[in-house]
């Protein structure tokens, strides 16, 4: 678990936008990893209200989807978006970080199916939520 | 018959408008996102980025700046092709001197992004294509390519809630 954490982490790391964006790997488990990714007055999207851009929260939706891909212990190594659809609900609060949970729920042979939800710090009403295909590699 | 106006005119006032568009998101600079117009028609570019890297052993662009270049690019087409008429007809003026209230911009409802092959680390483009432009939604598709405009390397579509006339 703390050793899947660490190469997680290691593989966040090495993303160049994750890490421009700020996006720490608070959780991960088979399958399941939690990235939070702090406010930044760069990403607003919209200056009348300072809401994050959605393509900010795309971008944390992808990683952490891609991340809970990798740490599914069916793939066997990387993993490419082969399809991600994200739904708004509501424009993010100003001056929150943003976490994600990503959940790997279903993988075969060349596919797994993730979906996910993002809030800020009113967890109980999600922000936007995601659901992608993802391409698995086989086991070495 | 009225005579046209002058070319330089009608650029300046086109220009003008899509700077005052485009200038003020901050999440727009951050990518590094222009848009280039040939009459009402936009080109997202994104020019290419170290930070825009997703996987550095490919390397390929990340798939959430994909998504992200093909939202702006959508939102901003939409934006664009709303405020055409005022801005043909002068209603609104965009003028770096007088201070204009911005319109709104749309909000994204979802949006679906199809990868259709690796984002290679070198500029990419952007076109949207308006599908529908009702009152209060819209339908948005986007098509994404770098080298060759036959070979895109992602497509979207997005659905959008307008902004209301102030």
């Amino acid at each position: 678990m703390s050793d899947m954490l660490r190469i997680a982490r290691q593989f966040i790391e090495a993303l160049p936008h994750s890490r421009d964006l700020g996006m720490t790997v608070e959780d991960i488990a088979p399958g399941v990893a939690v990235i939070s990714m702090p406010f930044d007055d760069r990403l607003v999207g919209d200056p009348d209200t300072g809401v994050i851009s959605g393509g900010a929260v795309s971008a944390l939706m992808d990683t952490c989807c891609g991340a809970a891909v990798i740490a599914h212990p069916d793939n066997g190594g990387a993993t490419a978006t082969l399809d991600l659809r994200i739904d708004y609900m509501r424009g993010a609060t100003p001056g929150q970080a943003i976490t994600t949970r990503a959940e790997c729920y279903h993988v075969t042979r060349s596919v797994a199916f993730v979906r996910a939800t993002a809030w800020d710090d009113d967890r109980d009403n999600p922000v936007a939520s995601a659901t992608g295909a993802f391409t698995v590699e086989a086991r070495p | 018959m009225k005579r046209p106006e002058p070319v330089q005119v009608i650029k300046q006032r086109r220009d003008a408008a899509l700077h005052a568009l485009v200038d003020h998101v901050p999440y727009i600079k951050y990518l590094g996102l222009t848009f280039d117009r040939r009459g009402d028609e936009l080109t997202g570019v994104l020019p290419f980025d170290e930070k825009l890297i997703g996987n550095p052993m490919l390397p390929a662009l990340h798939g959430g700046v994909t998504a992200a270049f093909l939202e702006v690019t959508a939102i901003i087409t939409l934006s664009w092709s709303y405020l055409w008429e005022d801005i043909e007809s002068g209603a609104l003026e965009f003028d770096a001197r007088a201070d204009v209230a911005l319109p709104r911009l749309p909000k994204t409802v979802d949006f679906s992004v199809d990868y259709l092959r690796s984002g290679l680390p070198r500029d990419a483009y952007a076109r949207a294509r308006i599908n529908r432009a009702g009152r209060r939604y819209a339908s948005v598709h986007v098509e994404g390519w770098q080298d060759n405009r036959d070979k895109l390397f992602a497509q979207a579509t997005g659905h959008f809630v307008m902004p209301q006339r102030r």
